[in-house]
């Protein structure tokens, strides 16, 4: 073992430590650095000379001074009282810290990630004298209104229950026995520890074969996401990357979400803070916090624990996967995670690829991505989990070239492009529609309990995006002739563009009925759209004049649909008969 | 008693190294005495068993490796805070620079500060009233907001930054006011310029001053923003006094951190910037904003000059995706004379959702300026294409965007810099605009705000 192992620091270079006489530890292990005992992880090892990225600043910190060896790599902790927390990189409640030392964070604290006095109530789900295996589920724990906490055999722990009785707990008093077949007893608990570098282990990964609704129009209708996917949003400062992030956290229909604010604004994540609590789910009518957990490790923090903080949420997040939740996440922005690495691997003399970052930058970014998934839990009973990926990149510029892009495109299946023109012009949210993809899209259709309703929307939105191909191509040829100069029939199309924009695509975020659309109401709002296109092309071949179309009263209905509140969707469907009325009225 | 070293082996770029050290820290500062008797300071930026690496703020001309000796001070850089820091003049380590006696320090602070933790922060929600339309109206400024202005080399960021100094306010509050202003690289003609528009309103007396001008020693920067930061912190968060801060100009604070990492000879990111510019730059803007159950706040206006007003340069570039949006200084307008020059179309403030509305501006505040905003847009686009088509090739409602456009320009981005409208002319200013079209085209308003507020329907 590694543990107690105790060396003494030589060098010092920003978050870097290099300590010697550490003979013996292993790679990741955790240490206590310097008089203050400060958090850090091993990251190289020569000799007996071992170099430490240490969590919280090294201001002060000189060589000579002890650094000692916890013998057990970075861990979170798994168990009831996850949910509605507000975490740093490392896993140190944040709210608790805040009682601890006030506004400002300070070092050498370390408080467990989960509160050890909180009693919970337990109910095993099995009968003592079963037989169980790492991953089945002994018993249940009702965390919050909107989540079942279901109490797991810790991985490779093989034997009979023993003991095991409802009552309150704590998270470390012990629940029940599992004897193995040798004797020997493990004692079980409602928390258990997994090492966050290493990924959760899963019986069986399925391909995703279910679509993530979220509310958002342009993602559901155009780029949908599917539960196990996994997503990146790029696009320059100013674009709507995190609002977007938020808008999902906030409507994704998963059962938990973890939402990681890495090395981002610090106001952001106050605003996550207040804002949450108050949203109601639109599915459950409960606080929405009450199914997300938060991390935040903000820009003027640490750099080291940024880094870390991907890999704690994605931990935290494939727990509740393997409880069978669909759960997603949020990395908000996983730049400036590539960027702690590049500081590290900086101080560590490492040779450098692209732009400076390490070369083993598209590795780690590829094995982050691939964490997600959907997958068959291990354990009885049998149960299947989802785990989403939704990370935003930030590249220098807008520049889509840049290492980071590059590396999770080559990852991930949808891609949300955001465009500064499009944000110029106030059009939010600023995805492309053009350059935007997702591989999931021939999913859609289920979403729908009507299969022919699912039908028709495919199409709606395969029609949809060829008109906005369209639409390019003849906006190059007005802006070098001007409108009058094309056909009626190619201006309908504009004009029909025009609104899928401006009426379906464009989502005010900050409206109350905006900011969520049903996919019921997804569906009229575009059926109407292209029920006005339809008629008004069957009437321009009856030779009605193509402005007094552009002219009828309905369009500013459609135009004002997505503001009507989802109880009163026949409003919307009823617009159709409307056009057909005001159709009529101009062929007469 | 202090060791003093003379065991300077090298001496490179603003960098010395120095040996056979014991016990130094990371961080800690250093008093350097140099061969003819005069004194320059330090920073620890490595330690290496006994070789300590020593960034040098006044640089390194004149120091030779014999004759220099060295004391570590066994603390990280500090400030000396107390009320009467308030109307007095520094330079840029935190040393008086007015002729005035030194401050009697009431505590010292660390200047690097300490991170906020998230939890702690209040939001920003109280909005400023700055007088000015396009950030007023379009981009409005909240209490513990830092928005940075990107401007360019002969664009007047001076004028708008002195003009937000003179006229920011709380509206219906009494509360202390304070500013603090750190100058790095600057000229003296803009250093003056800002003390004499101070002086003249007689808010000299509640500035702080922090100068390190153009011949000023380059490696000061690197503390200037940082003993400010530390003074606005003091002021807002102990005497709980509303403090804007603003920092001018923070593309000569970045080349001076270059210039340290060249010295360094680290593995350069972008045109030369380290890898580290973003979370250096955060450690610097994420000092501002408010915090639960204090009364006091700290406002950011960065200052930066877009080199080739390149907006994707590093500096605004990270800049941008730190701070709570920008405002963006237009060199096309400014030729027009049209002042203050603020290009609204990619100007931004992230915030202004949460400063407005019916309690705190009013309640067509959001509408409004969705809608100036799409208009404004399409006018651009009609201007553009007139000049591509000519005018006459334009439809009338093109035409009609483009007159918006142009009236917009002349009226509510163009009203100089000394006046001050409040938010009901500015909000009114543009519902009179808007009362070209018709109503059926103000799409992103709400059908009762028109009936409400446009000029024809009020009595």
């Amino acid at each position: 073992m590694s543990e107690n192992i105790s060396g003494k620091i030589v060098k010092v270079a920003g978050p870097v430590v290099v300590a010697e006489e550490m003979g013996g530890s292993r790679m990741y292990d955790v240490v206590r650095v310097g008089e203050e005992n400060l958090i850090g992880e091993i990251v190289e090892l020569h000799g007996d000379c071992a170099s430490i990225q240490v969590y919280e600043d090294t201001v002060g910190i000189g060589p000579g001074e002890k650094v000692v060896n916890t013998g057990a790599p970075l861990s979170v902790e798994l168990g009831p009282g996850l949910i509605s927390s507000i975490y740093d990189g490392i896993q140190r409640p944040l709210d608790q810290l805040y009682d601890l030392q006030g506004s400002y964070i300070k070092r050498g604290s370390a408080i467990p990630g989960l509160n050890r006095e909180t009693k919970w109530e337990f109910k095993p789900t099995i009968e003592n004298g079963t037989k169980v295996f790492g991953g089945d589920i002994v018993g249940e724990v009702q965390e919050s209104t909107l989540l079942l906490h279901k109490i797991m055999v810790p991985a490779g722990v093989t034997g009979t229950v023993e003991g095991l009785n409802a009552g309150s707990f704590t998270v470390e008093e012990v629940i029940g026995n599992v004897v193995g077949d040798d004797g020997n007893r493990t004692e079980l608990k409602l928390m258990q520890k997994w090492a966050v570098r290493t990924p959760r282990m899963s019986k069986k990964r399925l391909a995703p074969n279910e679509i993530l609704v979220t509310g958002q129009r342009v993602v559901d209708a155009f780029f949908p996401i599917a539960k196990g996917g996994t997503a990146c949003v790029p696009g320059p400062f100013g674009t709507g990357k995190t609002v977007v992030q938020h808008q999902l956290a906030k409507w994704v229909n998963a059962d938990v979400v973890v939402y990681v604010g890495c090395g981002e604004r610090g106001n952001e994540m106050t605003d996550v803070l207040m804002e949450f609590p108050e949203l109601i789910d639109p599915h459950s009518g409960e606080p929405l916090m009450k199914r997300v957990v938060l991390l935040a490790n903000t820009s003027d923090m640490p750099v080291a624990a940024r880094e870390a903080s991907v890999y704690t949420g994605i931990t935290i997040a494939e727990y509740f996967r393997d409880m069978g939740y669909s759960v997603a996440l949020m990395a908000d922005s996983t730049s400036r995670w590539a960027e702690a690495m590049r500081e590290i691997s900086t101080r560590l003399e490492e040779m450098p690829a692209e732009e400076g970052y390490p070369a083993y930058l598209g590795a780690r970014i590829a094995s982050f991505y691939e964490r997600a998934g959907r997958v068959v839990c291990t354990g009885s009973p049998n149960r299947e989990g989802a785990l989403s990926i939704i990370g935003a990149v930030s590249p220098p510029g807008g520049d889509l070239s840049d290492s980071v892009v590059q590396a999770t495109l080559h990852v991930v299946k949808v891609f949300w492009s955001l465009q500064g023109r499009l944000a110029q012009q106030r059009h939010f949210p600023a995805i492309d529609w053009l350059t935007s993809y997702s591989f999931y899209k021939q999913y859609l259709k289920d979403v729908f309990e009507d299969v022919d309703k699912g039908e028709e929307m495919a199409k709606m939105s395969q029609l949809s995006m060829i008109l906005l191909e369209q639409e390019a191509e003849l906006a190059e040829i007005v802006r070098l002739v001007g409108a009058e100069s094309i056909s009626a029939k190619d201006r309908m199309v504009l004009e029909t563009c025009k609104s899928i924009r401006e009426d379906f695509l464009h989502q005010n975020a900050f409206h109350k009925v905006d900011t969520h659309t049903s996919i019921d109401k997804q569906y009229e709002i575009l059926k109407s759209i292209l029920h006005l296109h339809e008629q008004g092309l069957a009437a321009i071949k009856r030779g009605v004049e193509a402005s007094e179309i552009f002219a009828l009263k309905v369009r500013e209905e459609i135009a004002r649909s997505s503001f009507i509140p989802e109880k009163e969707l026949a409003k919307v469907a009823g617009i159709r008969d409307t056009i057909d009325v005001q159709m009529k009225a101009l062929s007469s | 008693m202090l060791k003093e070293y003379q065991t300077v082996s090298e001496i490179y770029g603003p960098l010395m190294l120095v040996e056979g050290v014991e016990g130094a820290k990371y961080g800690e500062i250093v008093d350097i005495e140099i061969g003819d008797g005069s004194m320059r300071h330090g920073q620890i930026l490595q330690v290496d068993r006994d070789k300590v690496m020593v960034q040098i703020f006044e640089g390194t001309e004149g120091i030779d490796a014999e004759n220099t000796k060295v004391r570590f001070l066994g603390k990280p850089m500090e400030f000396g805070v107390s009320p009467d820091i308030l109307g007095r003049v520094f330079d840029g380590i935190g040393k008086p620079k007015d002729g005035g006696p030194a401050v009697i320090a009431k505590k010292r602070m660390n200047i690097n500060g300490n991170p906020i933790n998230p939890y702690a922060r209040n939001f920003p929600n109280q909005f400023i009233q700055t007088g000015i339309s396009t950030i007023d109206g379009l981009n409005p400024l909240v209490r513990g907001q830092k928005l940075p202005i990107f401007s360019g080399a002969g664009l007047p960021h001076d004028e708008i930054t002195a003009q937000l100094a003179r006229q920011a306010t709380v509206r219906g509050e009494g509360e202390s006011f304070a500013v603090v202003f750190a100058a790095m690289g600057i000229t003296f003609e803009a250093a003056q310029f800002f003390i004499d528009d101070l002086t003249d309103t007689g808010a000299i007396e509640r500035a702080v001053m922090f100068i390190n001008l153009a011949n000023d020693p380059a490696i000061e920067r690197i503390a200037t923003p940082r003993m400010a930061l530390t003074a606005a912190e003091y002021l807002a968060f102990e005497e709980g006094m509303q403090v804007l801060v603003i920092l001018n100009d923070m593309t000569n604070y970045c080349e001076a951190l270059r210039e340290i990492s060249a010295a360094r000879k680290e593995v350069p990111g972008r045109r030369g910037y380290p890898g580290y510019l973003y979370t250096d730059l955060a450690t610097i803007y994420e000092r501002a904003g408010r915090l639960k159950g204090k009364d006091g706040s700290i406002t950011m206006i960065p200052v930066l000059t877009m080199p080739e007003d390149d907006k994707t340069h590093p500096v605004p570039d990270l800049t941008g995706y730190i701070t709570e949006g920008q405002i963006i200084m237009s060199r096309a307008l400014h030729r027009k004379s049209i002042s203050p020059p603020v290009d609204v179309l990619p100007s931004l403030s992230r915030l202004k959702d949460k400063g407005i509305g019916e309690d705190k501006t009013r309640e067509d505040h959001a509408d409004l300026y969705n809608q100036l905003y799409a208009a404004y847009a399409r006018g651009k686009e009609a201007q553009e294409l007139a000049t591509i088509l000519g005018e006459a090739a334009l439809s009338p409602e093109d035409q009609k965007y483009m007159k918006f456009a142009d009236e917009f320009e002349a009226r509510y981005i163009s009203q100089g810099y000394y006046e001050n409208r409040t938010i009901e002319v500015t909000l009114d200013l543009g519902w009179e605009l808007l009362s070209m079209f018709d109503d059926s085209e103000l799409k992103r308003i709400d059908v009762e705000l028109i009936k409400k507020y446009m000029p024809k329907f009020r009595k």
